[in-house]
């Protein structure tokens, strides 16, 4: 997958778990749960998204590398192709 | 024949409007049903109904506002049979005053029709409704419309509800409309006009303000608050938590805030004086813990619905209820008894990176337990060595008029106690 389809995904996903979040308005480089007003919850919802979208494991520990919608992508992005 | 009424869905809830009627008459009703939509300060609330029986007659017609304690629709209980013809006018409820002989000049309408004012935009009832609703009409007449909060402050202040003339042209008299009968809130230059109806309910965030600050007002009025805080290490949760959720898809993880939930729910047990409701008549302690976890609204205001029998309830079982709340409060069909139900608040403000957060009591709830962000903060351990530990700030609201610091620091103590052990939650 190109980084363009992640992102896109990445963005269809978060507007299903927090409608109205405006993922596309967002700082990327920013911490995505402050940028986008999500709490813990929706964050979850949104790995369980990615998890059967993409059919990666994402395993909590790894929860650090998605704190912003840079690592997301590059994090998704690298798992995809291995 | 039982009186299916509009309930109160918060301490300052007066009307409400029935948006959707989801059982017809003739419909057969089990307990726990959900029978009709109604439209709050909080958005639509689903009514659940908690007698079994036969929906025999809508009273009340979509579109129409009426204050909490109206009767919405008979129900023939399980085994009554269902009333040839209706009866007559049933005996008013207590609290529905008689109204005097229709002398009074300031009332705004010769002869007030129950929900007059949003039956226009409602011209016509579904077909499959009663053709009238001639137990009310005929009872209209002799009934005031006005909400608890508006018969209380009359009550108090020796004034005839008779009298007093609703913000509303046919809608329900308010306790500001009372007050302004008193004398003591002059009469606004603009009539406060009634709330839009939106075709489509769902949370008007302007209305969730009002009854944010009108519950939260009456709380620092009525509750003399005392605030406790102790650090309680999340070293042992955290560490479990990994460890669990490590083995299971990211669909069975479990959140932080479900031990919080958890922890709150057993020392609730054990401390019932925290877990209960403040009336006129005192505390009292409530039956079940069913923990009311604070969820914010996206866009603004919060709403606390139950975990009903939370410290009940697996681990598993708490975080599913949790995520069917968070759903259901964001997509707005929260049920009654979720919103009637909460004795004791939980808020995790932590999320938003706050070290702590100092509640104000729900009322007529008696306690708030606040957690702020787990986060890692040098602890000196007893052999003198300096270790980092997730720690997190637990703080305690409580209402003095039933317990005292003391009490509070135990109820705290048992929190923190619970959170060591995070297995046996």
């Amino acid at each position: 997958m190109t980084k363009d389809e992640i992102l896109a995904l990445v963005f269809a996903e978060l507007e299903n778990v927090a409608p109205g979040c405006a993922p596309a308005n967002a700082d990327p480089g920013a911490n995505l749960q402050d940028e986008l007003d999500i709490d813990s919850m929706d964050f979850l919802n949104f790995v369980i998204a990615m998890h059967e979208r993409l059919n990666v494991e994402i395993p909590e520990s790894d929860y650090p590398k998605l704190a912003t919608l840079n690592g997301i992508v590059a994090y998704l992005q690298n798992k995809a192709q291995g | 024949m039982h009186e299916f009424r509009m309930p109160s869905l918060g301490a300052d809830m007066e009307t409400g409007t029935l948006v959707e009627w989801l059982k017809n008459p003739g419909d057969a009703i089990s307990r726990g049903d959900i029978v009709a939509v109604v439209e709050t300060e909080k958005g639509a609330i689903e009514i659940e109904i908690f007698v079994a029986g036969v929906l025999n007659k809508w009273l009340v017609q979509e579109g129409e506002t009426v204050p909490v304690g109206m009767p919405l629709a008979l129900i023939a209980a399980e085994g009554e049979a269902p009333a040839a013809s209706p009866k007559p006018a049933p005996t008013p409820p207590s609290d529905i005053v008689t109204k005097t002989p229709p002398s009074s000049s300031h009332t705004p309408t010769p002869a007030p029709t129950m929900g007059l004012h949003t039956e226009t935009k409602k011209p016509a009832p579904p077909p499959v409704a009663p053709q009238s609703r001639p137990v009310v009409q005929s009872a209209a007449g002799d009934r005031i419309k006005a909400s608890p909060a508006a018969r209380a402050y009359a009550r108090e202040h020796g004034i005839d509800l008779a009298a007093l003339a609703p913000g509303t042209p046919g809608g329900a008299i308010l306790r500001a409309d009372a007050e302004r009968g008193a004398g003591v809130v002059p009469a606004p230059v603009t009539p406060v006009a009634a709330p839009v109806r939106k075709s489509k309910p769902g949370i008007d965030f302007d209305r969730m303000r009002h009854a944010i600050a009108a519950a939260m007002t009456r709380s620092k009025r009525d509750i003399p608050h005392y605030y406790l805080s102790t650090q309680i290490s999340l070293r042992r949760a955290t560490q479990w938590l990994l460890d669990t959720n490590g083995s299971r898809k990211p669909e069975t993880r479990l959140l932080m805030n479900v031990l919080f939930l958890k922890a709150v729910a057993h020392a609730a047990k054990a401390y019932p004086a925290f877990n209960g409701f403040y009336s006129k008549d005192g505390f009292a302690p409530a039956e079940g813990v069913h923990i009311g976890p604070a969820i914010a609204i996206r866009g603004g205001g919060l709403i606390a619905p139950a975990i009903h029998d939370c410290d009940q309830k697996t681990l598993d079982e708490v975080m599913a209820a949790l995520r069917d709340l968070v759903s259901r409060v964001r997509a707005g069909s929260l049920r009654s008894s979720e919103i009637s139900d909460p004795t004791l608040t939980v808020t995790a403000l932590g999320e938003r990176g706050v070290d702590a957060v100092f509640g104000v009591i729900y009322p007529p709830q008696v306690a708030i337990v606040g957690f702020g962000a787990p986060r890692l903060f040098p602890v000196a351990h007893e052999d003198g060595g300096l270790v980092a530990e997730t720690v997190v700030s637990a703080t305690l609201a409580a209402d003095h008029r039933v317990t005292d610091g003391r009490l509070g620091a135990r109820f705290l103590s048992e929190i923190a106690e619970k959170l060591q052990e995070p297995e046996k939650l």
